[in-house]
This record gives structure tokens, C-alpha cells and sequence, in this order.
């Protein structure tokens, strides 16, 4: 059967009910809350219909900048660490066998849909005092007495990393496991070691998925909103948080629009440079 | 045979970096009293039985049953239309809406969350249980979306051909020959948004949080007054909730598939 074009206008019946309601609760609201970024703050946690450009303003204030410049930061070390473990990892993987491929896939999909709660939650039990991971270090006399590891950036980001390596295995794993397996051969043929043929044939011929693999995990990074919270200090706090705490507890709708604005532009843009990059993929 | 050993270490290495949290608090769940302690003092099951008998627990587990009931079931509404018609019809600027799909789950959450916060208050709606579960399905409607779409690129369209040259409408090859052929693409995709949405936190708790407790938003009130093994045990229950549904996907499907592996390489 040849995909026709739709001819009546009964053909497009099934697009009826996705369209609606993708537009009514997504592109609607996402319209909405561009719009109550420029609207005005009153006392109390409302806001009146303006258009003001004083919540954007804002951003050019040094605490601003601060945050800003803490989550990118973030999230390039989050995003740099995923991929140097993830990427050896997953090629391993792929040369496994089925069954054992199918094993992890399980486990890691087990451990990616926990809830960011759920992660913080098991990682300051980990680094607490009284059930945490010093607690081994002292039993084993490396370590006088056991001791929190945590409010801490390590803790921030091993965190992080904790929520970001599945997403990065998953996301990596199309391109390995459809990796042609003659360009190995050939190294392998020609002499050279598993290792140096990983480092010299199969890293080179997917720089461009490790680089647009590093693009998805930063974003991911980017739109982590407990973790800090948990188990950081409010120095730790990111964007993700910032916007979260301004919505809720400050009750500062408009400006934290403006900065979620703000924070999908970022994604926009670095999503756009990935599609860019998978095209000159396809292209090469 | 030293190479052997290396990638044997690294993937030990991988799965206790993964599994050392979960560890820990599988430990502390079966603590006897109310500590935070591991190696756990004393064994006991009460604090998983306290997830159906304390009334806190049970309703919060009840409320985000429902919702990833209903949330997945919506989401799988919305996806399924929309994949037939992409893979039915020839219709570029319809592909606009795939992309709508996709981009709630691709933008950082807290971003649809926001928006929909927005939404709900400006319209009045804000606080009802079931505006959940319409945001859920929203944010969600990417992964039966995806997987619908891998499986209506599986059919053979010559099998479709040859139910329409025998004279079946195109109603009846709908349910005779594609729906058989996508069904386990349907359940996975069902699967995949309702084990994401009983994990949700944000969207939930920007839409009802102040009104409903599902299990993420009242273990993270739980953590801001302190420490009950309860926490412990329904992180456990979670855990071992997702191992099933993805043990199953992977037992009745082609996980590898699924996940971006091509069916056809033999190994």
C-alpha cells in the first residue's frame, strides 16, 4: 500500500484529537506563560496583564549572572563525565551478547524513570553520616569515623551524573550497536589492539554523535531541579531550581516565565546545533 | 586476557556506581526501628506494609496509580491517531505535530510545568486531580509516540497491499492486519509513560501539588520534615515496579529493538 496524500476532508478525521489536544495544552500553554513574563507582578502572588520587560531585566543582576553561570557549568561537567564513562561503556555493551545486552537495558531504564526524588533521596542516605558509604570506609580503617559527605558539589554532581549516565548509555546506544562491525575487522586485520583500534577507528568515526550525545546530556543536565536542592547548598541551586523556588515559594510567576523563557531558548539553540550536527552526519 | 579482565572490572564498576544507592536503601528499608541506619539493626517487612496500612501512604499510592492509569492511557489516545495518520498518509506539515509531541520531553521539565501551571491558574482549572492527568499525558505523549511510529515502520506495507487487494476497507485492514502488527508497540508505549508518570514529580506538583500527594511529591514532603523508613521502602517498591514492566517489555518484546537496535542483526 502507497502512502496516499489526503484527499477528502474526512482523511484528516484521525488528526482531529492529537492536534487539539497538543495545541490546547501544550502549545497554549506554553504561549501563556510567554505571555505572563512580560505581565506584571503584584503583592501577594498575582500578577496583572502588561507588558513589561522588568522580569527580563532582572537577569542582568550579578546573583543572576551567578547561577547562570554555576548551571552551565554544571551541566558541561555533568555532560563531560556521562560521556567519558558512558561512551567505552556502551560499546562494550554492544559487543555482548543479546541476553546480557537485554539485562542492562532493563536494569538502566529500571534506574532512568526514577523519580528525581526517588535518586536524591538514595544518594543522601548514601553520603549521610549514620548509613553512608564512610561508614565502609571506617569498617575497612581507612577512615577514623564515619561522617556526612554532604550538603557538597561532589555530592551535587555525582548525583547528577547518578540521574545523566542511563539517559547518556540509551542515547548512544542506536549508533554503537548499528556501528559498521567491518570497520573493526579492518583494524583489527591490520593489527592494531581492541584498545587502539577503539581510540584510533570506532571514537573518530563517531565524533559527531559523541558531540551531539554531549549537547543532549548537557540539556538534560540543564533541566535537573531537585538534586541541587537536596543535596547541595542554595549556592549549589540552579536554574532549574531558581525557577521552581520563584514559581512556588516566592510566588513570583513573571519572573520565573522570564527565566524559563530564557532556559528554552538556551535548549532550543543547543538542540537546533545537534539536529545540525546529526545532519552532517547523515551527510558525511 | 588482561583486556578480559579490564572490561569485566568496568562493568562492575558501571553497574555499583548504579546499584550502590539502591543498595543502601534496600538495606535501610528493613531496618527494625525508625533509623537511618546500614548495615540495617534487625530485619523487618513493617515499613513496606506501612505503604498499604498508614492512610498517608496508601492514598498518595492510590492517587498516583490513577494518574499513570489514566495519564498513559490519554497519552496512548493522543499517539496512536497521529502515528497512523504520519504513517498512512503523505503529509509533510503534518509532521509538525510529531514534533509537538516530542518537545515536551526534549525542553527541560520544569519548563512544561511552568507552562502548565500558567494555563491551569489563567483558566480557573487549577488544583482539579484530573488537570494531572491531562499535563502527564501531554508530557509523556512522546513515548508511545515513538514507539508507535518504530512499529508501523516494522509492517511489511505489501501484507496491508494484499489485505486491500482482497477487498478490506481500510477500516477493516486497520483491525485485522495493522492493530495485531502494532499491539506490542502499543503496550510498550503504554508501559514506558506509565511507569514515567508514577515517578513524576514536577509537573505533578506544579499542577496539583497543593491539593493531591502522589508518591514523589509526598516522599519529598516526608524528606523536608525528616527521615521515615516509609521513604525507604516505597523507593524500593518503585524500583522494583519498573524492573518488572521493562522485565516484561523485554521478555514479550524486542527491547533492543525498542531502544534503537535493528531487529535483523543476527548475534
Amino acid at each position: 500500500m502507497r502512502r496516499e496524500a489526503p484527499k477528502a476532508i474526512t482523511d484528516y478525521a484521525p488528526l482531529l484529537f492529537p492536534a487539539l489536544m497538543l495545541i490546547v495544552f501544550f502549545v497554549v500553554p506554553f504561549s501563556t506563560m510567554i505571555a505572563v513574563s512580560f505581565f506584571k507582578r503584584q503583592q501577594g502572588g498575582f500578577y496583572t496583564p502588561d507588558f513589561v520587560l522588568d522580569n527580563y531585566a532582572r537577569f542582568l543582576s550579578t546573583f543572576f549572572g551567578t547561577v547562570l553561570g554555576f548551571s552551565l557549568m554544571l551541566a558541561v561537567l555533568v555532560a563531560v563525565c556521562c560521556v567519558a564513562i558512558a561512551f567505552p561503556f556502551t560499546y562494550l555493551l554492544t559487543k555482548r551478547s543479546r541476553k546480557v545486552q537485554t539485562l542492562w537495558l532493563v536494569g538502566l531504564l529500571s534506574v532512568l524513570s526514577l523519580s528525581e526524588v526517588i535518586i536524591g533521596f538514595a544518594w543522601s542516605t548514601l553520603f549521610s553520616r549514620t548509613a553512608g558509604i564512610t561508614n565502609l570506609l571506617v569498617a575497612l580503617g581507612l577512615m577514623a569515623e564515619p561522617q556526612a559527605l554532604l550538603p557538597s558539589f561532589g555530592a551535587v554532581l555525582t548525583g547528577m551524573v547518578y540521574q545523566a549516565l542511563p539517559y547518556t548509555i540509551l542515547v548512544l546506544y542506536p549508533a554503537l550497536v548499528r556501528l559498521d562491525p567491518t570497520l573493526l575487522e579492518a583494524a583489527r586485520t591490520l593489527g592494531a589492539s581492541p584498545v587502539k583500534a577503539f581510540f584510533n577507528v570506532v571514537t573518530p568515526a563517531l565524533r559527531n554523535t559523541i558531540v551531539a550525545t554531549l549537547i543532549m546530556v548537557f540539556v538534560f543536565a540543564l533541566g535537573s531541579y531537585l538534586l541541587p536542592q537536596i543535596l547541595g547548598r542554595p549556592r549549589h541551586w540552579t536554574l532549574s531550581v531558581l525557577i521552581t523556588d520563584q514559581a512556588i515559594y516566592q510566588s513570583n510567576m513573571p519572573f520565573a516565565a522570564a527565566m524559563a523563557v530564557f532556559l528554552v531558548l538556551i535548549s532550543l539553540a543547543l538542540v537546533g546545533l545537534t539536529l545540525l550536527v546529526g545532519r552532517r552526519e547523515a551527510a558525511a | 586476557m588482561i583486556e578480559k579482565f579490564l572490561r569485566r572490572l568496568y562493568f562492575i564498576a558501571v553497574a555499583l556506581f548504579l546499584a550502590a544507592p539502591l543498595i543502601v536503601v534496600l538495606g535501610v528499608s528493613v531496618n527494625e526501628r525508625q533509623d537511618l541506619a546500614f548495615p540495617p539493626k534487625g530485619f523487618s517487612l513493617a515499613w513496606y506494609a506501612q505503604i498499604f496500612t498508614d492512610e498517608g501512604w496508601r492514598n498518595a499510592l492510590f492517587a498516583s496509580v490513577v494518574l499513570a492509569l489514566t495519564a498513559a492511557a490519554l497519552a496512548v489516545a493522543i499517539a496512536l491517531p497521529l502515528a497512523w495518520f504520519l504513517w498512512r498518509r503523505h503529509a509533510p506539515w503534518a509532521h509538525i505535530f510529531q514534533l509537538l509531541g516530542v518537545a515536551p520531553f526534549i525542553l527541560p521539565p520544569v519548563i512544561t510545568a511552568l507552562g502548565l501551571l500558567t494555563f491551569w491558574a489563567t483558566t480557573g482549572f487549577y488544583g482539579q486531580p484530573w488537570t494531572a492527568a491531562i499535563s502527564h499525558a501531554i508530557f509523556f505523549v512522546t513515548l508511545p509516540l515513538v514507539t508507535l511510529s518504530l512499529g508501523f515502520a516494522s509492517i511489511d506495507r505489501s501484507l496491508v497491499e494484499a489485505a486491500s487487494t482482497m477487498g478490506a476497507d481500510d477500516r477493516t485492514v486497520a483491525k485485522t492486519v495493522v492493530l495485531p502488527l502494532i499491539l506490542p508497540y502499543l503496550v510498550s508505549g503504554y508501559a514506558f509513560a506509565f511507569v514515567l508518570s508514577l515517578n513524576e514529580y514536577i509537573v505533578a506538583y506544579m499542577t496539583v501539588g497543593f491539593t493531591m500527594e502522589t508518591l514523589p511529591i509526598k516522599i519529598f514532603n516526608a524528606l523536608r520534615y525528616g527521615y521515615t523508613p516509609t521513604m525507604a521502602s516505597v523507593t524500593v517498591f518503585f524500583v522494583l515496579i519498573a524492573a518488572i514492566v521493562f522485565g516484561l517489555i523485554a521478555r514479550f518484546g524486542d527491547i533492543r529493538r525498542l531502544l534503537g537496535a535493528m531487529s535483523s542483526d543476527g548475534k
